[in-house]
C-alpha cells in the first residue's frame, strides 16, 4: 500500500516537472508544401551563451503551427492583402502611391532580411523607411507605428523576403547601435528585475506560468497574434515584455527600441524570414 | 511624576514600534536568512497558499508545488518547492522569500520585500514610470510571513 502511494506521488511530481512541452519540438516548417524554412540553425558567432537558435514557431502548439503552413489558413494574409491595396492607393499631396515609384512589390525581395540597417548615418527600421517615403515622395501623413496600415505594409514588404535567411549587419556604422541594443538585452529592468536574456536565453523551452518560453526571435514579425487577432509590431512586443517586468517601458519608435531591434534581429541571423508568422 | 510620565510615553512608543513591521531597508540578512518574524506575528498559511497562485506573489509562475496541483500551469523556472521545509530553516525560507538575491545573487527570482535599487521601475503592469518614493515592495511584511508559514508545511511525501 505504502509503495503504491509513493509510486503515485512520484508520478505526480514527474508530471509537474516534465510537461509535454519542454523544449522546442522536432517539427519541420514547410510553407504551402514548397517553401522549406530554416527554423533551427547554429547561432551566429556573436552569441556567447547560445549554440543553436530556433524560430518561435518551434515552441508553439500543433494547432498554432498549422496556421502558418498554408497561406490559405494564415490569418495574417488578410492584412497582407490590405497592404497590397495600400501599396496601390494614392495618398498625400503628390498624388502618388507606393506603386508609382516601386512598380512591383516583389522588387523588395531581400530588403527585410537586412533590416534594420544604417542609412545616411541613421539606424532605420522598416517603419521608418515606410513613413520616410510617405513623407518625402508622397507628401502623406505618417502612419501610426503599430497601426493597421503600417503593420500591413511592413508585413507585405517582409513577405517578399520569406524563406531568405535573416542577415542584419552588426559591424561598421551599425556597431554602436548594436552595442546599445545588446546592453539593453542584458539589463534587468523593472521591479521584477528581469532581462530579455533571463527569459529568452536562460529559460527558453521552459514554462513560465502558462507560457512556453521561446528564444524571443523576431524573424516572423509582424506576427499575427491569435490573442489579439491582429498584426503585432516588433516594438509592441518589446513594450509588452518590458511592461511585464513591472518596468517603465520605452516608446514604440524610440531610438532605444530601434537599437534593441537591431540587436534582437542579429540573434535571428541564419533563421528564415517567416513574415507574417502566427503566434498564440 | 514627571519621570513616570516619560517612562510611560517611552513604553507606549516601544509598543508602537513593535507593532510596526520591519521596513524593507531595515531587514537584517545573515547568510541570506532573516532570524525573526518581520511583523512580530505568526503567518496565516491559508493566505500564504492563496498568494502562491495570485497577486504579486504568483510563485507558481516559476515553481511547481504538488500540494497545489489542482491549480493549473505551474512554471519550471525555479525548483519544485516540495519538501522545501526539509531543505531550509524557517529563517532561510523567510530570507529567500523576502529577497532571494541575498541567498542566490544572480537568481531570476524577484525580490518580494525590497523597494529600492530598480532600473526603470514602473507603476505595477501599466508600463508607466513611478516616482521611486512611491514604490512599495511586491508583498507586505505580513504577506511574507503568510508565505513562510505556508512553505514550512511543504514536506517530502
Ligand atoms: C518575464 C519574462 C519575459 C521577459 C523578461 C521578456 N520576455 Fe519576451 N516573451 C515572454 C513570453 C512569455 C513570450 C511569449 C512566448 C514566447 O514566444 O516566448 C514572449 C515573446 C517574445 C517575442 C515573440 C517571439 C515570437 O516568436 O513571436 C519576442 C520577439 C520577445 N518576447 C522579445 C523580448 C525582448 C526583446 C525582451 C526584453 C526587452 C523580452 N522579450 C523580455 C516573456 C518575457
Ligand atoms: C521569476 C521566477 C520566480 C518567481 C516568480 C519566484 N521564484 Fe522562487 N526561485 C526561483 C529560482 C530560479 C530559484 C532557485 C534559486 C537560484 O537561482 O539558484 C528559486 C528558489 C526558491 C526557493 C528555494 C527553493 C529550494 O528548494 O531550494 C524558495 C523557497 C522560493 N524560491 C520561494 C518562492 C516564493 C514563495 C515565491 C513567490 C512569492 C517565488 N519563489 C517566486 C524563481 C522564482
Amino acid at each position: 500500500m505504502r509503495t503504491i502511494l509513493t509510486a503515485g506521488s512520484f508520478a505526480v511530481v514527474a508530471l509537474l516537472a516534465a510537461p509535454a512541452l519542454a523544449d522546442p519540438d522536432e517539427d519541420n516548417l514547410v510553407i504551402n508544401d514548397e517553401l522549406q524554412m530554416v527554423t533551427e540553425t547554429a547561432a551566429p558567432a556573436h552569441m556567447e551563451h547560445v549554440d543553436t537558435i530556433y524560430s518561435g514557431w518551434r515552441f508553439r502548439t500543433d494547432e498554432t503551427q498549422a496556421l502558418q503552413i498554408d497561406d490559405f489558413e494564415n490569418p495574417a494574409m488578410i492584412f497582407v492583402d490590405q497592404g497590397m491595396d495600400l501599396f496601390n492607393s494614392v495618398d498625400g499631396t503628390e498624388g502618388k502611391s507606393c506603386a508609382s515609384c516601386h512598380e512591383d512589390v516583389a522588387a523588395f525581395a531581400g530588403f527585410h532580411a537586412e533590416m534594420p540597417k544604417v542609412m545616411n548615418g541613421k539606424l532605420v527600421v522598416m517603419e521608418d523607411f515606410i513613413n520616410g517615403h510617405r513623407a518625402r515622395a508622397m507628401g502623406a501623413e505618417p502612419w501610426k507605428w503599430s497601426g493597421p496600415e503600417m503593420q500591413a505594409m511592413v508585413a507585405l514588404i517582409g513577405l517578399q523576403s520569406r524563406g531568405m535567411p535573416m542577415n542584419v549587419k552588426i559591424d561598421g556604422d551599425a556597431a554602436p547601435y548594436w552595442e546599445q541594443g545588446k546592453e539593453m538585452y542584458y539589463t534587468r529592468y523593472g521591479q521584477l528585475e528581469l532581462s530579455c536574456a533571463n527569459c529568452h536565453e536562460d529559460s527558453y523551452g521552459l514554462m513560465i506560468r502558462a507560457d512556453h518560453l521561446s528564444q524571443g526571435q523576431i524573424n516572423g514579425f509582424p506576427t499575427y497574434r491569435l490573442k489579439q487577432a491582429k498584426l503585432i509590431s516588433r516594438h509592441n512586443r518589446f513594450r509588452g515584455c518590458i511592461r511585464d517586468t513591472r518596468a517603465e517601458t520605452f516608446a514604440e519608435g524610440s531610438d532605444e527600441f530601434r537599437a534593441l531591434e537591431l540587436y534582437v534581429a542579429s540573434r535571428s541571423n541564419g533563421l528564415s524570414v517567416e513574415t507574417p508568422a502566427v503566434r498564440q | 511624576m514627571r519621570v513616570t510620565l516619560t517612562a510611560l510615553a517611552t513604553l507606549a512608543l516601544a509598543g508602537a514600534a513593535l507593532a510596526e513591521p520591519v521596513a524593507p531597508m531595515d531587514v537584517v540578512y545573515e547568510d541570506g536568512a532573516i532570524a525573526g518574524s518581520l511583523t512580530g506575528m505568526a503567518g496565516d498559511p491559508d493566505n500564504g497558499a492563496k498568494l502562491m497562485n495570485k497577486g504579486a506573489g504568483n510563485c507558481i509562475a516559476c515553481h511547481q508545488v504538488t500540494a497545489l496541483e489542482t491549480l493549473p500551469f505551474h512554471g519550471e523556472i525555479g525548483p519544485s518547492l516540495d519538501g522545501v521545509s526539509e531543505r531550509w530553516s524557517v529563517a532561510e525560507i523567510r530570507g529567500i522569500v523576502a529577497n532571494a538575491k541575498e541567498m542566490f545573487p544572480e537568481t531570476m527570482m524577484p525580490s518580494f520585500y525590497r523597494d529600492t535599487g530598480f532600473i526603470r521601475p514602473g507603476k505595477a503592469y501599466t508600463g508607466k514610470g513611478i516616482d521611486p518614493a512611491e514604490l512599495t515592495p511586491l508583498l507586505t511584511a505580513q504577506e511574507i510571513e503568510d508565505l513562510v508559514s505556508y512553505l514550512i508545511t511543504l514536506k517530502y511525501e
